[in-house]
Parts: structure tokens; sequence; C-alpha cells
């Protein structure tokens, strides 16, 4: 017990010691080494605290103890002698609170050591913590000398400061690279503001201008100003280059096959066999039956539409008295029946044609029949080609033959009164008629457009153009003859080959016996924007970013086309000039001779002024011959330019030195071996350039006065001598540049004005640009936190020191000058 | 439906007057105006001529001091004012378009060493040799505040620097107890001015006839070393657009550096002006005013070619509009536009290098040329007859500052 007394209280020294120590520290040093103290101490506390606590748990038993003792002596009843009670503090107790029950005996280390074993973990602690006193042997670090610390002050000051400074770096670099900076920088631009300026926190509050936005919102019509609408840049995304030529090509290809069998069907028409025919229509009608049961396995729904067209069809034969036999010529007919055999024929098949259209059976009824059959066969592989090459998302891939534009149906009802005939044959023909005008016009469209860009070709692409130039030719050459049956007929043909191809396109199996006003009305709607052609000349005509797309192709094909033809004859010409240059070669002399005569005669006589009278003419020649008189120009030029040749040619070096090796004196030459040893031919320079062209002096050397004004070395910043020529080739006047594009190229890099303050850049500035980009992202909402955004920086502002806000808001730089 | 807004500036299309010439329109077809290149080269060599012709830069003298002009001020608000104060401690308000003195004030005894305007220019400070700093109301007569003497002036709104007697620039911030840093270098600087565009960058004229551009994060090395005077610089004032400076020197010229170039692209001078002690830059990037020894106060232009408008007596005259017409303006833009491009070719360049210098200070310069080129002899040569790698190349910049202390 004594001895864990005595442990605690040297623990409660080192403690002590250790926080005087702490202290010190805390005072000389940094927080987190006070932190470090502080819990070295606690710990310490605790081990204090345990080890009282322990002590007093022992003073507690002895006091037990003792009164324990005293109350058995009690009991005896008799007072006696407490022998034991007295406490010797020299021979018990010792001074130092421990019994000195052994007296005499010395304490060895390993006595407390031992029991200090037997004590729990709060001793081992303290024991570590004495240990580790005990190795740490440096002394205290005295603290750092004024200097010292302030120096250390200043470099934090001058990092932080410095780092503070480089937030300008972004808005001192953006003014460095700005095209041009305008000074006082933040004044608001003058004259007009865009509308899309003014319209910003704007919104429409009459029923007008309700409308109007309205309007411009459907039509998804930019508000602030993009260079393109949506729409315009969705029709742009559509088409791209490759497959606008793709496309190109494959109506080339349509357009070639679909003249083949118009060729085909006419031929076929021509034929005047009945019984070809009526094989012909047997087998078509079987097909047709054929393609109807197909079509009713594959696809029921189209079947029962095209039942519903039979049956409208039928309907329509019911309602009216066509093939009743009660016409004009069926009467006609009737009374020549009883002796003419082929009128009875005719009568038996208008009503044979009448039963047929109004029998329930779904039979095709008979227009139908010469087209559906003639669809089915006539059905190109191409066509479906072109339709699974087709991108169903890609508008511009689905297209029809040419373009058919919507005036047709009234065209079609003008005529429809001047012609007398069936039904379907007055429904087909003007359409026939109309597509084949519109395909014609199509065609000399496209055939003038061809004709701008280039003229007729010879190059990859050759074959169909051909085609459609025979084609056209054709049509061009039937034109004034034009009502003709055949005409019609091949009308007949091609309207039926484009409805067929129309309808293969669209996927709809309708008659054309029902193709009423309504449908075509439809048809025209939804093919509308697949109208590639009309798009494509259109788009020729309008902005140049349209013309990246559309004129972009036309062009190509025409510089391919036009090199090659540039080629061709540039080929020709080369070898002709080649052939002409021999010739040339051969007779320069003679030119030069001719030259120099044809001189001559202007030269010479003055002429007599009458004859200059005579001829009205000549009288300026006359004169001005008679200006010129003295000089002989063309001789001149001819003079100059052969001594400039013999300027250029080499001179034989002559080395020989008279009398040397020799005798020598006047009259002495020396001798003929001699002369030719040291005579040194130099080699011939390089042709002349001008050697061909008589009329022209070509010099190489460099000339002086032109040297003057040129420049002999690369200036800096360019790399390359090209970069420099060009930068003087490009003209910035307004005599080659329109007048923006001058105010452009030579609006000055900085623009002050006269008379109007330009204050330093202040941090106003740097909050703005920030907030700007910050901004950017959420434009809308401008106006709305405006006033939010303007308070946030003040009052950090207001953190930052009542005395720099001032100053801050409106800072200023002011001249620094040093005391002399 | 489209809807496209027409939106134009109205500079761009419509007539100045009545009498103006009508716009034609042309053909831009290039085969139809051939020898763009030389015609253009003629066009700009005529403008660097003519630039050359009209280059006359001395606008005004402003006399009335009775002792040297040591220290002037701008006024931060009115272009018209300026403030001078002068060796006798005289200060003078200047109205400068009407060339009179507004107002004389005794300030100190001996020497006003600086002075500056408030930002608010109601009132300004100027300090004296007298060891005081006073504070002086703008208009009415002046009242003196007494305060302690300080040896440097306010720079920037929160940083500071000081140029001080013992070769060192020291700067400061003023949110903080202690200055940042000092640079010491080869001679003392006798004035610094801060970038008004760029906030970290400082120019300081030295003793040893250069400026030193330096950033103040990077105090080790000048960014740009200027050199062009022949005598110690004494003063330097930036452009408000941050793109050059001016110097005055003692060389009796002061001359004109962009921001970035080592030498100067204009030097002025005249037969009368002595010693120049300070030099300002009008707030309007205009004009330069200059305050020299001779007791005169001289106001250039900043552009010695510019054409600035007609001049205050004409205007009063005509009631015309002080401003250039626009078609004034795009005829000098595009003058400007063709010199910047034909810069480089050796005749324009020779025209628009060309300046005129008073012997003494052309052969000065000649003589510094021969002084740097036999330094420089010696330091190859010493190089060619040493160890290689011994004696290490040290850049020009590098060899002006001495110590950067923290």
């Amino acid at each position: 017990m004594a001895k864990r007394k005595a442990k605690a209280s040297r623990v409660r020294s080192e403690s002590s010691r250790r926080r005087s120590k702490a202290a010190k520290n805390s005072t000389q040093v940094m927080t987190y080494d006070d932190g470090e103290d502080e819990l070295l101490e606690g710990d310490d506390d605790d081990a204090v605290i345990s080890a009282s606590e322990e002590d007093e748990g022992g003073s507690d038993d002895e006091r037990k103890h003792r009164k324990l003792l005293e109350a058995i002596s009690a009991l005896g009843g008799k007072k006696r002698r407490k022998l034991a009670e007295r406490s010797e503090a020299s021979v018990q107790v010792s001074e130092f609170a421990v019994s000195a029950e052994g007296a005499g005996e010395k304490i060895s280390l390993s006595d407390l050591l031992g029991a200090m074993d037997q004590t729990p973990s709060a001793v081992k602690s303290t024991k570590k913590q004495l240990q580790n006193l005990e190795s740490c042997k440096d002394t205290l670090e005295l603290p750092l000398s004024r200097q010292e610390t302030e120096k250390i002050q200043r470099k934090v000051a001058f990092e932080k400061t410095s780092k503070d400074v480089s937030q300008w770096e972004s808005i001192v670099k953006q003014n460095q690279r700005a095209e041009q900076l305008v000074f006082p920088l933040n004044q608001e631009p003058s004259g007009p503001k865009p509308v899309e300026h003014v319209v910003v926190g704007w919104k429409p509050r009459t029923p007008l201008e309700m409308e109007v936005f309205s309007l411009l919102h459907k039509n998804m019509q930019p508000i602030n100003d993009p260079l393109l609408t949506p729409m315009e840049e969705a029709s742009l995304k559509a088409m791209s280059l490759e497959e606008a030529k793709i496309r190109r090509a494959e109506l080339q290809k349509i357009r070639a096959l679909q003249s083949y069998y118009e060729a085909k069907a006419k031929r076929e028409r021509k034929i005047k066999s009945k019984k070809y025919h009526k094989v012909l229509k047997k087998g078509k009608r079987k097909e047709l039956l054929k393609e109807f049961e197909e079509m009713r396995n594959k696809d029921p729904a189209a079947a029962l539409e095209e039942l519903k067209k039979m049956e409208l069809a039928r309907m329509e034969e019911r309602m009216s008295l066509k093939h009743q036999n009660s016409g004009k010529w069926a009467k006609s007919k009737a009374i020549m029946a009883k002796y003419d055999d082929e009128a009875r024929k005719a009568m038996q098949q208008q009503l044979e044609m009448n039963k047929e259209l109004t029998q329930k059976l779904a039979l095709p009824p008979e227009s139908e029949e010469e087209q559906e059959p003639e669809e089915t066969e006539v059905v190109p592989d191409f066509a479906n080609d072109a339709q699974a090459a087709a991108d169903p998302a890609n508008p511009w891939m689905m297209g029809k033959l040419s373009a058919e534009p919507a005036e047709k149906d009234c065209g079609g009802d003008d005529k429809e009164s001047a012609v007398e005939n069936t039904q379907n044959e007055e429904e087909r023909e003007p359409e026939g008629d109309e597509e084949e005008e519109n395909e014609e016009d199509v065609l000399l469209r496209e055939f003038d457009e061809k004709r701008k860009s280039r003229r007729p070709d010879d190059d990859a692409l050759a074959p169909p153009f051909q085609v459609d130039k025979e084609e056209t030719e054709g049509e061009k050459k039937e034109e004034p003859v034009c009502v003709s049956s055949e005409d019609e007929h091949e009308g007949e043909v091609v309207s039926e080959f484009k409805s067929l191809f129309q309808k293969l396109l669209a996927n709809g199996h309708e008659s054309t016996v029902n193709k009423g006003t309504g449908q075509d009305a439809k048809e025209s709607d939804a093919e509308e924007p697949a109208l590639l052609d009309e798009g494509l000349s259109r788009v020729r005509s309008l902005e140049d970013v349209d013309e990246l797309l559309g004129q972009g192709l036309v062009r190509e094909h025409a510089e391919d086309v036009a090199e090659v033809k540039e080629k061709i004859p540039t080929t020709a010409e080369e070898t002709k000039n080649e052939r002409t240059d021999k010739r040339k070669k051969k007779k320069i002399l003679d030119l030069n001779d001719v030259l120099t005569r044809d001189a001559k005669v202007i030269s010479v006589p003055l002429a007599p002024t009458a004859i200059g009278e005579e001829e009205g003419e000549g009288d300026q020649r006359m004169l001005v011959q008679e200006a010129f008189a003295g000089d002989d120009v063309v001789a001149d030029f001819l003079k100059d330019k052969k001594k400039r040749v013999e300027a250029g040619k080499p001179k034989v070096v002559d080395l020989t030195l008279p009398g040397w090796g020799e005798w020598g004196g006047v009259g002495l030459k020396p001798s003929r071996y001699k002369r030719r040893r040291f005579r040194i031919k130099v080699a011939p320079p390089p042709p002349r350039k001008d050697r061909n062209l008589p009329n022209v002096i070509i010099s190489d050397a460099r000339e002086s006065s032109v040297a003057m004004h040129q420049v002999s070395q690369l200036p800096f910043s360019f790399e390359k001598p090209e970069q420099f020529e060009c930068s003087i080739r490009t003209p910035t006047g307004h005599t080659w540049n329109t007048q923006r594009t001058v105010q452009k190229l030579t609006a000055p890099k900085v623009v002050t004005q006269l008379g109007s303050i330009i204050e330093p850049i202040t941090r106003d500035s740097l909050d703005k640009s920030k907030a700007q980009t910050r901004g950017k992202k959420a434009p809308d909402i401008v106006l709305a936190s405006a006033g939010a955004e303007g308070q946030g920086p003040r009052k950090g502002r207001r953190k930052a020191g009542e005395n720099n806000a001032r100053n801050l808001r409106n800072p200023r730089r002011r001249a620094i000058k040093r005391t002399k | 439906m489209k809807v496209k807004v027409l939106c134009r500036n109205p500079d761009d299309y419509v007539r100045e007057t009545t009498r103006d010439i009508q716009r034609v329109p042309r053909n831009y077809d290039p085969t139809l105006h051939p020898f763009e290149v030389p015609r253009e080269y003629t066009r700009a060599m005529n403008a660097t001529k003519l630039e050359r012709v009209f280059a006359k830069p001395f606008v005004a003298a402003l006399d009335g001091h009775r002792d040297a002009v040591n220290c002037m001020a701008k006024h931060p608000t009115s272009l018209s004012t300026l403030l001078s104060g002068s060796c006798d401690g005289e200060v003078k308000v200047w109205n400068l378009p009407t060339k009179k003195c507004v107002r004389t004030l005794q300030a100190h005894e001996g020497f006003v060493r600086g002075m500056c305007a408030r930002f608010c220019g109601t009132s300004f400070f100027t300090v004296g040799d007298d060891k005081t700093i006073k504070q002086w109301k703008m208009e009415a007569p002046g009242y003196g505040e007494e305060e302690e003497p300080l040896n440097m002036i306010l720079g920037r709104t929160e940083l500071l620097a000081s140029c001080a007697s013992d070769r060192s620039i020291i700067l400061y911030d003023m949110r903080e107890a202690t200055p940042l840093q000092k640079v010491i270098m080869n001679m003392r600087s006798n004035t610094l001015c801060w970038n008004p565009m760029e906030a970290y960058i400082f120019t300081c004229a030295n003793e040893d006839y250069h400026l030193y551009t330096y950033d103040m994060r990077q105090l080790s090395m000048p960014i740009v070393m200027h050199s062009d005077h022949v005598s110690a610089v004494l003063d330097v004032d930036y452009s408000p657009t941050g793109k050059e400076f001016v110097s005055a020197s003692f060389d009796k010229t002061i001359r004109i550096f962009p921001e970035k170039k080592s030498h100067s692209r204009e030097v002025y001078h005249t037969k009368r002006m002595q010693h120049v002690i300070c030099v300002k830059w009008s707030l309007d990037n205009k004009y330069i005013v200059t305050g020299s020894d001779e007791m005169n106060i001289r106001l250039w232009k900043a552009n010695a070619s510019e054409k600035l408008g007609l001049s205050a007596e004409v205007k009063a005259l005509h009631q015309l509009e002080p401003k250039l017409t626009t078609r004034e303006k795009q005829a000098q833009n595009y003058s400007q536009k063709l010199k910047q491009k034909f810069q480089h070719h050796p005749q324009i360049r020779r025209i628009t290098r060309h300046r005129h210098l008073p012997r003494e200070i052309y052969s000065q310069r000649k003589e510094l040329h021969v002084m740097k080129e036999a330094r420089r002899r010696k330091e190859l040569n010493v190089r060619k007859h040493s160890k290689p790698g011994s004696i290490p190349y040290v850049s020009e910049k590098k060899k002006h500052v001495v110590a950067v202390v923290d």
C-alpha cells in the first residue's frame, strides 16, 4: 500500500513537471503541438486520479481494521493498555509513510518492481511515459527571432497575395487575346440593340402579342438569333453530300429504267394483233387474281382495302348508265347490230363489262385490269431495291420519280370536259398528258440546269444521261404532233408506270380508278418533303449554307466534268501548241525578219494627210504614225533582246600570258597551242526562257529597283514564306472588298474615345466576368436573380474589411512616388 | 412562317450629311481590279509618309511655375484638370483646354515631393519636404491638416509598392501587417507604376537608364527590360489602356514604350525642354503631360500623327461636332491597317522608324552602343578563353537584379 502511495506521488511530481514544460511549449510554437500536449496532460491526470483513489481505498481498509480491533477489545469489558495501539513514528512508521516493520532491512529496487508487476495497467502506462521521458534528451528550442518570424509571415503573406492576384490572370489573358478592345471597357454599346437583348425580360401581354408569340413558338422560330432555324438545321442534318450523291445516282438509274419500260410499253401498244392482246389480257387477269390471292394471304388489310375499292367501283357502275347501252353510240350500234356482227359484239362487250363491273364477285374492274397486270409485269426490281435502300429515318431518301405539282388536278378537270370517252379514259388521259408534260418540264429543267453547269458529257455517269437526252429529244419532236392517239397511249403507259412506282414507294395498293382529287392531294402532301429535284434546284439559289449541300454536289459534278473536259482540250491545245511551236522554231528567224520589215513599213514615210482623210479609220493610225515616226520601237526591242542574249552567253576566258615561256614583244602572238591550252570555255547556261517568244524578254536577274521594295527576310512570327505572302496577298481596301468586310478587316485593336475617362480595371469586372461564366448556363433567370447576385459580392466585400470596402468599390490606381 | 428582323447600326449605311457622297454599288470582280498588292503597297507607303509628315505631337505648353515642376497628378473624374507641384512648394491647378492656371497654392516649404488626388476627385494630398502631408479641397481655398509624413504614396487599392533609395522595390499589402517582398536592383528605381489593366504587372523607372516591367509574383527577374534612354529615367506612367507606358528621363526626352517591347516606339523632345521630371498619361488615352526642369508643363499627343478633330476655336466658330466623321475614321483605320500590313517592307519600315534626335542624345546613344558592344565582346572573349561551362550565360534581364528578399 505504502509503496503504491509513493509511486503515485512520484507520478504526480513528474506530471507537474511535464505540465510546466508543455506550457512553455504552447507559448512558443504552434497550436497542434499544444493539442498533443493537452492529450498527454489528460493522460497524466487520469493516472493521478486513479492513484489517489487507490490511496483512499487503502486508508479506508486500515481504518476499518482499527475499528474492528477496538470493537473487539471493548467486548472484553476490561480496560487494557493499548499497547498495540501506540505507534512510534520512529519504529513503526517511517517519515516517508512506509511501514518500517523491517526497519533494519534494506529495500531493494527489485522489491519495488515486483509490486509494480502486480499492479494494474494504469501504472504500466505511467511507466511507459517515464521511459519516454528518459529517452528524449534534447533540450527545448529557443523561440524564433523576430526577424525570422517576420520573414515567415512575409513569405506566407506574399504567397497569399500572389495567389490572390492570380485571379486576374483569366481576365488579363482574355483582354490580351481579344480581337478588339473598346475602352472604356464596361461601356454599354451605343446604337440600336438587337431584338433578342431587348426581348429577354419581356413577356407578351396583349392578345395580339400572345398570338404572334404562339405562332412563333409553333413554327419553332428562333427568338434569339441563331444562324439557322431548327427546320433548316434539321434539313441540313437530314441529307449529307454522300447521301445526296447516292440518291442522285439512284434517280438516274430509275429514270433510265423508266424510259426503257416506256419504250417497251410503246412497242407493245403498237402490236395490232387482237389475239395477242386478248392473250395478254388474260394473262394479266390471271396474274392479278394470283396477286390478289397472295395479298389476301399476306396482307389482309390491304386486300380488304382493295375489295372496298372494287365495291366502290361497282357502286359507281351501278349508279351510272355507262355500260348500259343507253348512250348515243350504243343506240346507233343497236340499230346496226342486226346486220353487223361486229357492232353486236361491241354491244355485247359493253354489256359484259357492265356485268363484270356490277358483279359482286371480287373481280377487279376492267380499267384496273389494264393497269394492274401491267404493273405487276412492269414492276422493276430496282424499285424494291430503292425502297429497301431507303433509310426510314431519312426523309430525303424516300422520293418519287419526278415532281408532280398539285395543279395537275385542275388541269385535268379542264381537259375532262373536252374529252368524251369512257370514265376511265377520261380520268387517265389528262393525267397521262399532265404527267407527260410534267416529266418533260422536269427533264427540260434538268437539262437546262445541266447545260448551265456543264456541256454534254462523257463521264462515268454518261449512260443514264444519254437515255434522258434521247427521251427528251424524242418527246420534243413529238410535242408539235401532240394529240395523236399514240401519244395518248404513251402517256397512259407513262402514267401507269408512274402511278405504279408511286404506289410501290408509298406502300399503298390503290387503284387508279379511285384516284380522286382528294387522294391526289393527300399523296402530294405526303410526298412534299421528298421532292428531291425541286429541292435541289431551289437550294441552289438559296443562301450559301444551303449551297454547301445542293450546289456543292452539283458543283462537284460540274467541276469533275469540267476538269475532264478541260484536260482534253488543254491536252489538245498543248499538242497544237507544240506543233505550232515546232513550226515556229523553224520559222523563228523568218518571223523576226517579218517584224523588222513591218516596222520599217511603219516608220518609213510620212503619210500624206489626204489619204488619211479618205479613210476615216486610218486617220488616227496616220496620226500615231506621224507622232512616232522617228522611233523604230520593234527594231529597238529586237536589238535590245539580242544584246541581252549576247550578254547572257558565257564568254570564253582567255588566260594566255603573252611572253610566258616564249618570246614576247610587239607583233608577236602567243602560239596556237598555248592559246588553245589557256582558253577556257564555260559550260553553256540553261536555255533562255524566251527563246521561243520573239516579242518577249524574260530576265531572271534580280532587279535592284524592285529589290528595294522587297522583303529580304522572313519577318518574325511568320513560320513559312507562304504565310507571309498570303498575308500580303489578300487585299483589305474597299476597292476589292465590300464595305462590311473592309470595316471588319480594318477594325483597330484598341479603340479609345476622345474625352471619355478610362478607369483602371476593378474587382467588379472580375466578379462580373465570373458571374458571366456562371450565368451562361442559365440565361433565363438573369432578371430574376440580378438583385440577389448583386448583393452577394457586396456582402463578401463587407466581410473583407470595412476599411477596404470603400476602396474596393471604387478602386483607383495612384501614382507611386518615392521621396527623393 | 419566318420573321427576320433587321437590326443595323445606322453608322454603317446612313450618309452623314445630305451633301455626302452617295453610295455607289461596285463590281468586286477581281479581274476588274488588278494589281491589288502593288496598289495597296503604294497606299501604305503614302500613309506612312503622311503619318510622318503629320507627326506633330506637341500641343501646348503651360507656363506659370516659378521653379521646376516636380510632380503632377491627374484629376480622376475631370479630364481637363491637372495638378502640378513645383520645387518651391507651389501647387497649381490647371485647366487644360484653356491652358490656364485656375488656382495656385503655396502648399509646402521646399519641394512638393508627391501629390495625388482622392478617388472621388473632391480633394488631393500633397507631400512636402517640410515633413507634412496636406489634404486640400479641389475647389475652394484649401485648408491644411497636418499629419505624420510618410515616404511613399498609395499605389493600388490594397497592393502597394514603393521604391526606396537603398535600390530596392518593396511590395506591401494593406491587409497585412508586414511588407510582402523586396527586390534589390543594381541601381535605385525612381518611380514605379502599376499597369491599370493587368493587376500584377508594374514597371519601374531605374537610374541605370532602363525601365523594368515586373510580374509581382516573380520578382527574381523582370519580364521585360526597356532600354532606349541615355540617362536616368525619372518617371513612368501607364496609358489607361495598359498597352503602353510613357517614361520621362533626365536626358530631356520622353519615350513611349509598348508594354511588352524592349524598345520605344516614339520619342518626344523639344529644344527648350530640359530634364523631364514628371510625366502623366491622360485618362482618355489621347494626351501626355510632362513637367520639366525649366518650369513648364507640356501637353503632347500620345499618338504623334493622330488626327484628333478640330481645334477648340474652330469648333466654337462653326459649331461643329468635335469628333471625326465616320468616313474619316474609316480612312484612318484603313491606312493604319495598311501600315501594319506592310510594316516589314524595307522602305516603309525605314520611313516609319525614322526619328529625329538632338545631336547630344544621338552621340550618347552611339557611345552607349559602343560600350555595350565592348562589354559583350569582352564577355565573349573571356568565355572563349576559360574552361567551358565555367562562365555561365546570364540573361541581360537577370543581370540587373541583385537579390530578392523575403
